[in-house]
């Protein structure tokens, strides 16, 4: 694409065809420092631009040079594979995988439900005053460093969740067929459900987020007629508000899943780090890929070990990527039907 | 009988009516109630981990934190070369990221808005928005550390860099767009060239909100761990080189919190007070200045 300047004061053609002098007013003498500083200026913007972009690519061939070993070695085989071995050199990418869309899922769960009633107090419910500092006190739960969440979960939450909340668990469902399954193993209060709370607790913030913005694009005239029929704040929010915002909100909530697979520190720190993959059970200590990156890949020598790693990385990388490519388009999908609707 | 029994019905149909209407007033209060649980559900958590963040950090600090080299296991000592190596990684990737950032937005805003390079550029920049930051560090890694067959400082600072360019681009687009055009159309009536608009007219309005932009992308890296792990690794003493393995804050913190030491521990809970004051600061300040714009 050209760099169409669009409100130039002067033309860029420095020297025009004669056609152009018959039919325009002649040109200054010379702009001062006009045109050449304004394409170099233009160029050196769009080389920023198009950094961002080379970065994404350059993420892409750097990940996938990095993994050919593995991808050479194993292809499409690694993601179903258990075995992670790196003392016998063979690897399999499902564990970590597992554990990282296990405890998305279960930061889902938690986080939708909660998040939404956040959004609905913020823009129903609280009074004026109190929805700026209380909007705000949320928004600072995303900025808490994920090293943070990390190390008050495994030093404060765990043991509380261990004692008060997998212990009597497991007593009150030990016999029963297929919950028994999921709250087996030793409670010990790391392992994928503490991942799944405290990954809820960094994401709600963002799912949150969205939805007040989403929530707020409602035309008044819509809820205030659905008001005029009678109806309580509950019935506009369920019957109005949703369905109209419906695009924005599964795109907040895929802002959220997208953040909670690539999180890092938080995870790290709870999920135990134990590659092995036998049991349905949510106290079990387990991994996930980002975990499995940070604890292992600085110790990982040069060859198959770090080159599965990378295959992981990018496997990540591409998840993270879908997610967050859906959660864009439904977003802007509700900002294109806001200017038609209202 | 017909009167009679129509009274009844009548009234039959307005005690249904009301039983209904109790019914979704019902509903309607458990449904807010529900959503007052969750504010304070939210809140809650926010609140617990502040506070054991306070009591236990402030438990560790002492003047020895931010002046001793970081110890052996079982020995006195603080985290001064971990906040020095913190500080200025974080300095130098913000003095790297912020140009590029500024100036992609720039170009997001004034130049080609609705080109498809633009938007093409927008959607990309959204998802490193939000893109696990450790891939960076795996980018990094791969291009620099690889490289140079060594972790240091410089790779820490590209990959933190790398952080800041998406963030600064976001603000700095939105914030331009809020100039108003009659600004810009007042300066080209006057004979400025764009670069000279861009410049002093339109940027210098929209000055608070990017540095707000910057503010927050300073915010975001203080607090990243990931993207150094494989960079800059860490370094027990104190270093000002570049182009070696650099100590950060958040690593050594991840280091020692994982720790059986007692003493690591304590200066891990000192880390983390340091860091979130410093992060939750930067956070504060910037929402105070865009709104005093406002």
């Amino acid at each position: 694409m050209s760099t169409t300047l669009m409100a130039s004061p002067s033309p860029l053609n420095q020297a025009p065809s004669s056609e152009r002098v018959m039919s325009n007013p002649p040109p200054l003498k010379t702009a001062r420092s006009g045109p050449m500083a304004d394409r170099i200026f233009g160029w050196l913007a769009k080389a920023a631009a198009l950094f961002t972009l080379g970065m994404l690519i350059a993420i892409l061939i750097s990940l996938t040079v990095g993994a050919w070993p593995a991808i050479d070695k194993y292809g499409l085989g690694f993601l179903a594979s258990t075995t992670w071995d790196p003392v016998k050199e063979e690897f399999g990418g499902l564990v970590m995988i597992y554990g990282t869309l296990m405890t998305s899922i279960i930061a889902l769960l938690i986080a939708v439900p909660v998040s939404f009633g956040i959004a609905v107090f913020l823009t129903e419910l609280s009074p004026a005053w109190l929805k700026r500092p209380l909007g705000t006190a949320i928004e600072l739960l995303a900025a808490i460093p994920s090293i943070v969440y990390g190390m008050w979960g495994l030093l404060v939450f765990s043991p509380l969740l261990s004692t008060y909340v997998q212990q009597p668990l497991q007593a009150l469902f030990s016999g029963v067929p297929v919950l028994g399954a999921f709250v087996s193993g030793p409670p010990v209060g790391i392992g994928i459900l503490s991942a799944g709370i405290i990954l809820a607790i960094m994401i709600i913030p963002f799912i949150a987020a969205v939805m007040r913005d989403v929530f707020e694009v409602t035309p008044t005239l819509l809820k205030e007629s659905a008001y005029g029929l009678g109806a309580t704040t509950w019935e506009v929010v369920s019957t109005v508000v949703l369905p109209y915002t419906k695009a924005g909100v599964v795109g907040g909530i895929m802002l959220g899943l997208g953040r909670a697979i690539g999180e890092t520190m938080a995870v790290t720190f709870v999920i135990g780090n134990f590659n092995q993959l036998d049991s349905l059970s949510l106290f079990q200590a387990a991994n996930s890929i980002t975990s499995a990156l940070a604890n292992e890949f600085a110790e990982a020598g040069a060859g198959l070990h770090q080159a599965a790693l990378m295959y992981l990385g990018l496997v990540l990388f591409f998840i993270t990527f879908v997610v967050l490519s859906l959660s864009k388009i439904l977003l802007s999908q509700l900002k294109k039907s806001e200017g038609t609707k209202t | 009988m017909s009167t009679a029994e129509l009274l009844l019905q009548a009234h039959a149909l307005e005690q249904s009516r009301l039983a209904r209407y109790a019914q979704r007033k019902r509903v309607n209060q458990i449904a807010l109630a529900l959503s007052l649980l969750a504010m304070a559900f939210g809140l809650f958590w926010l609140f617990w981990i502040l506070i054991e963040t306070v009591t236990l950090g402030v438990g560790g600090l002492s003047l020895d934190t931010l002046t001793q080299m970081t110890p052996p296991p079982n020995d006195a000592g603080g985290l001064a070369n971990a906040i020095y190596g913190s500080f200025l990684m974080v300095l130098l990737a913000t003095f790297v990221g912020t140009p590029i950032g500024v100036m992609a937005g720039i170009y997001l805003a004034e130049f080609d808005t609705h080109s498809w390079l633009a938007s093409v550029t927008r959607f990309v920049n959204d998802i490193l928005l939000s893109a696990p930051s450790i891939v960076i560090g795996l980018f990094v890694y791969a291009v620099v550390v690889t490289r140079f067959k060594s972790f240091s400082g410089y790779a820490g600072i590209m990959a933190l860099a790398l952080i800041v360019i998406p963030v600064v681009i976001r603000t700095t687009e939105n914030m331009l767009q809020l100039v108003p055009s009659g600004l810009r159309e007042a300066a080209y009536a006057l004979g400025a060239p764009k670069w000279k608009v861009i410049i002093s007219i339109t940027l210098k309005a929209a000055r608070s909100g990017v540095v707000t932009g910057v503010l927050l992308a300073v915010a975001r890296i203080a607090g990243e761990t990931a993207p150094l792990l494989f960079t800059a690794l860490s370094n027990q003493f104190w270093t000002s080189s570049l182009g070696e393995p650099m100590a950060s804050l958040p690593v050594t913190i991840f280091k020692f919190a994982m720790s059986p030491y007692e003493n690591w521990q304590k200066l891990a809970w000192a880390g983390v007070f340091i860091i979130t004051m410093a992060v939750l600061g930067l956070n504060i300040l910037a929402r105070v200045m865009t709104r005093s714009k406002n």
